[in-house]
């Protein structure tokens, strides 16, 4: 294969990537290691690279419509940051010596775990009573639906802002947006509207993958030939994807969502066990 | 009326950062796209490399210096790279308007919390954590 031709399968292939990250809220990255390792048998470590640029191209291109919108929850996503970066630092500073093996196998379990619980619940809660802490840190707002706006509060802030800490780990080990757990971490810990979750998660992995990603350039993971025609074509995916999230209800998008997280989940335990890390 | 006032600024604020972020991503991915078509031009034909093979730290464009020396001179690979960096760049820059506008909007909480996390991303890019 020449390289003209790998690089229109790649571009062809993060436009899907973009595509399905950017309508589910887990960022093209997660989508494209697998298909990177296991399709284009590269090797892990630029499969990480171009996942953290394509996690960041998702979530700053899909972003921009999202707050048109105004879905997303710009304070929430501020504070939740704190949490996001400072893991993301973390895991990239471990990722030296840890076995990424263990990890891949750790992560599929929770992700599996995570996809399970999404499809179980099914109520798309609107909380009336907000916790303290959604007080103090403005963190109520409200969101436009169908049927004109609507108001919704938080709760359970402490819990959230630490599956966010996790997320942020996983996110400077794996190089993906970790959005499973970020609108894991929205959805169920603090009860905000599946929508607000997924586009406020999108909308953060940009900032969290950046706190990884040059320390990355730095080590080698971004391949030139491997970058560009994954940046592009998640882009393209996820601008798309912004556009089609408009008009679908958040029940079609937890079903994408799940089985989403259950395949990546599925390949990151089978490639931890078979040591193609 | 006051209310109404608040959340006026409040969606211009987000506005204004979904504008920053959409000139950062489409900047970042013009420049991206040249080099990918000087790459393309220069070695489309040839055979695609051993991506199985990690070769790390070393080349030009592993480095801030080595990507701006590989761009002035004209290399394709460097040029991509450039792009890669302001769309690394973006994200700050999101961060660093949305602390002006919490600035302008008085939410001194808000100010920390952006300060607070801008702190963390620029420690990990120039901290020397590449090791």
């Amino acid at each position: 294969m020449n390289i003209m031709i790998f690089s229109l399968i790649l571009l062809v292939s993060a436009y899907m990537a973009g595509l399905l990250g950017s309508l589910t809220g887990l960022g093209g990255g997660v989508i494209l290691i697998p298909l990177l390792t296991l399709v284009f048998h590269v090797d892990i470590r630029y499969a990480i690279g171009a996942a953290l640029l394509a996690s960041i191209a998702n979530s700053s291109g899909a972003a921009t419509s999202y707050i048109k919108e105004g879905i997303t929850n710009i304070r929430l996503g501020m504070f939740l940051e704190i949490a996001t970066t400072t893991g993301a630092v973390a895991g990239a500073l471990i990722a030296v010596f840890m076995p990424v093996n263990a990890i891949a196998i750790l992560l599929g379990v929770v992700l599996i775990f995570s996809a399970a619980m999404t499809i179980r619940k099914k109520h798309e809660h609107l909380e009336q009573t907000g916790s303290k802490l959604s007080y103090l840190l403005k963190l109520n707002s409200s969101y436009p639906t169908a049927n004109g706006e609507v108001n919704y509060k938080l709760k359970n802030v402490g819990g959230g802002f630490s599956i966010m800490l996790l997320a942020g780990v996983l996110s400077g080990l794996l190089g993906i947006g970790s959005g499973a757990l970020k609108v894991l971490a929205m959805d169920s810990a603090m009860r905000i509207p599946f929508k607000v979750s997924t586009t406020t998660s999108n909308f953060m992995i940009g900032v969290t993958a950046a706190a990884s990603a040059v320390v990355y350039l730095q080590r080698g993971y971004i391949e030139p030939g491997i970058a560009f025609p994954v940046v592009l074509g998640v882009l393209g995916g996820a601008f798309t994807g912004a556009r089609l999230l408009t008009m679908m209800n958040p029940q079609t998008l937890r079903i994408i969502f799940s089985v989403a997280i259950a395949f990546v989940a599925i390949e990151m335990i089978y490639n931890g066990f078979n040591h193609q890390f | 009326m006051k209310q109404i006032k608040k959340l006026l600024v409040d969606r211009d604020i987000e506005l204004f950062i979904g504008r920053v972020l959409r000139t950062g991503v489409i900047t970042a991915c013009s420049i991206a796209l040249l080099g990918g078509v000087l790459y393309l031009a220069q070695q489309g034909a040839a055979s695609v490399p051993d991506y199985a093979v990690f070769k790390g730290k070393g080349a030009e464009y592993t480095s801030f210096n080595g990507i701006f020396r590989g761009v002035a001179s004209g290399s394709a690979t460097e040029i991509i790279q450039l792009g890669v960096l302001v769309m690394l760049a973006t994200p700050l820059l999101r961060i660093f308007f949305s602390g002006i506008a919490f600035a302008i909007e008085k939410d001194k909480l808000y100010v920390m919390i952006t300060t607070l996390v801008l702190g963390i991303i620029l420690f990990s890019m120039f901290g020397g954590l590449k090791v």
